[in-house]
């Protein structure tokens, strides 16, 4: 259905720092319930996308719009009230606390209260529920050790429970799978399709092609900051530009 | 054969963390002990000393005040070089308000304390974006400033200052406002610091963009520690004019900044306890020293090195360690 409207609209986005365009007249749609896949060489400008949208950094033109309201610009806390979550590249848990404390944080938003029909309860227990959903082990030690002294893995998932804390509609996933063994995203693959399967919108921007294309309902491929492709997963691996600019070295 | 230390956390601690210490007299006396020692000591132990001593009590009190409201503003990763701003604003409220309104100071402290916090807030508000050293160097600068302007403009007595200001009605009185006050701040910080709310504040300063991504306004809840750690401090400014029945330049002297930091790095950041121990042993310490004339300032400089470097931790979370936990040495295989 083309006549819906898109939960999230990109219209000539451009963000410079100094000299360097990183993101250059970016336009695409995202309909509500899918998984958009975000490929590109480092340093194509996906994880400036994401700060773009989450409000980190201010666009130099262009519009983005959420639910067809305009959230150009706005503050990452307003940006997240509308129910835009995000994880970081480079995980940041609050490194003192607890892994189950770490989620007091973002259950304390305004939004969660909101939502919450004004009572926020037993935070902590909500913290333990969320856990268990991203993989921790029920009753088990980790959810109360430091996040400092978790392994990566756990991080990971820590990050993804922090941003499913504030029951978002669009969850924006920076290169989950970085830095994760085989098994560790093996593992973590289930929990993302249980998000889809709940109705979540989800950006995923990501290195590890094969996990991605197998979730992924569309692909969208940035090189210098520009669109070069956007299609199903299977026209988007055999269009020759993508071959070219990122899967260049492998094809041959 | 190499060794190390293991920590274990005693069984009474273990125990005592959940509703079951209440069936038990050593374990209730164990969770109340550590609150009991600051409110005995302050109120009960303190009038027992002389004119002299109990005249240090206040000044150390005060310097204790300041210290907390340092370690405050240190929990949202606020590193403050000027606390004597908030001493120097309180203490120049209260003072106007009883050289020229005639206001008793049963109504300027109270003033001074919400109107200065204000205050102070909204002269730190388009600072809190920066951290670390570059909103030291604010807070640095900012009581010097206005230290000049007032010499400079002879505004509200000019080098003089404000003189013959209503004191407290005698010393015991006085002490026991300030150490209320001290006791007030210590729990109720110690409070806000362990609440969910606390741990907000806490994370800023861990990861403050990991809180913007939660959807809060940062910059918000650095306002409202700003507020809460300056009111504090302009009463214990406040406080201190009425003492000194006098309001002037010294109120930003570059003291008020130095030494709450001192007090909070020897007792333990983050920990209020810690800043509140750090005052009351470097005040009367440096009291103590005044025999030494010149000297003193070598001697006290020296007892401060020793500090950081023995107990780097800080002496409060040093001892809260030794009370919750059982040390020994166990071979390494």
């Amino acid at each position: 259905m083309t006549d819906q409207t898109p939960l999230l609209r990109v219209s000539n986005l451009t963000k410079t720092f100094g000299g360097v365009t990183a993101v250059s007249n970016l336009n695409f749609q995202l309909q509500e319930g899918k998984l958009l896949g975000v490929i590109g060489p480092n340093g194509s400008g996906k994880t400036t996308l994401v700060n773009l949208i989450t409000g980190f950094v201010k666009p130099v033109a262009g519009r983005i719009e959420f639910r067809g309201k305009n959230i150009t610009g706005w503050p990452p806390y307003k940006v997240v009230g509308e129910g835009i979550s995000r994880t970081f590249q480079m995980v940041r848990p609050f490194y003192q606390l607890p892994a189950y404390k770490n989620l007091i944080v973002p259950l304390y938003s305004p939004r969660v209260k909101k939502l919450a029909g004004g009572r926020y309860g037993d935070r902590s227990a909500v913290a333990l529920d969320l856990l268990e959903e991203v993989g921790f082990e029920r009753d088990a030690y980790v959810s109360y050790k430091k996040a400092g002294a978790l392994p990566q893995g756990y991080l990971k998932r820590l990050e993804l429970a922090k941003s499913m804390a504030l029951r978002p509609d669009l969850v924006i996933l920076d290169e989950l799978f970085s830095g994760l063994s085989l098994a560790e995203v093996a593992s973590i693959v289930p929990i993302i399709e249980k998000l889809k399967h709940q109705g979540k919108t989800i950006i995923m921007i990501e290195h590890r092609l094969k996990e991605l294309f197998r979730i992924a309902d569309r692909v969208m491929v940035l090189n210098y900051g520009r669109k070069i492709a956007e299609g199903e997963a299977i026209e988007v691996m055999d269009s020759p530009a993508v071959k070219e600019a990122y899967l260049g070295s492998e094809a041959d | 054969m190499k060794k190390r230390k293991e920590r274990i956390d005693r069984g009474i601690k273990a125990r005592s963390a959940d509703i079951f210490a209440l069936t038990s007299y050593r374990e209730m006396l164990y969770l109340l002990i550590p609150g009991a020692i600051p409110v005995v000591g302050l109120l009960c132990f303190a009038p027992m000393l002389s004119d002299y001593w109990r005249e240090v009590i206040i000044s150390t009190a005060i310097y204790a005040l300041l210290a907390m409201s340092w370690d405050m503003l240190m929990c949202a990763g606020l590193l403050s070089l000027g606390q004597a701003l908030f001493f120097g604003i309180g203490s120049y409220i209260a003072g106007s308000l009883n050289y020229y309104a005639g206001l008793p100071p049963i109504l300027t402290i109270p003033i001074a304390t919400i109107g200065g916090g204000l205050i102070c807030t909204v002269l730190l508000l388009p600072v809190l974006r920066l951290r670390g050293i570059y909103f030291a160097m604010v807070t640095l600068v900012v009581p010097l400033m206005l230290s000049r302007l007032v010499e400079a403009t002879r505004i509200l007595g000019g080098t003089e200052g404000l003189t013959g200001l209503t004191p407290f009605p005698n010393q015991l009185t006085a002490l026991f406002i300030i150490q209320l006050a001290v006791l007030a701040t210590l729990f109720g910080f110690r409070r806000i610091k362990g609440s969910d709310y606390g741990l907000v504040i806490t994370g800023i300063s861990d990861n403050d963009r990991s809180v913007m991504s939660a959807g809060l306004n940062i910059y918000w809840y650095k306002t409202q520690v700003v507020f809460l750690g300056s009111s504090v401090g302009c009463f214990a400014g406040a406080f201190g004019t009425h003492m000194d029945m006098f309001a002037g330049m010294p109120g930003f002297a570059l003291d008020y900044s130095i030494m709450p930091v001192a007090a909070a790095v020897v007792g333990g950041v983050g920990t209020f306890a810690g800043p509140l121990i750090g005052a009351f042993i470097l005040v009367p310490l440096s009291e103590m020293l005044r025999a030494l004339g010149a000297l003193r300032i070598v001697f006290y400089g020296l007892f401060l090195v020793i500090f950081v470097v023995g107990v780097p931790e800080g002496i409060f979370p040093y001892i809260q360690r030794k009370y919750q936990q059982i040390e020994r040495w166990v071979d390494v295989t």
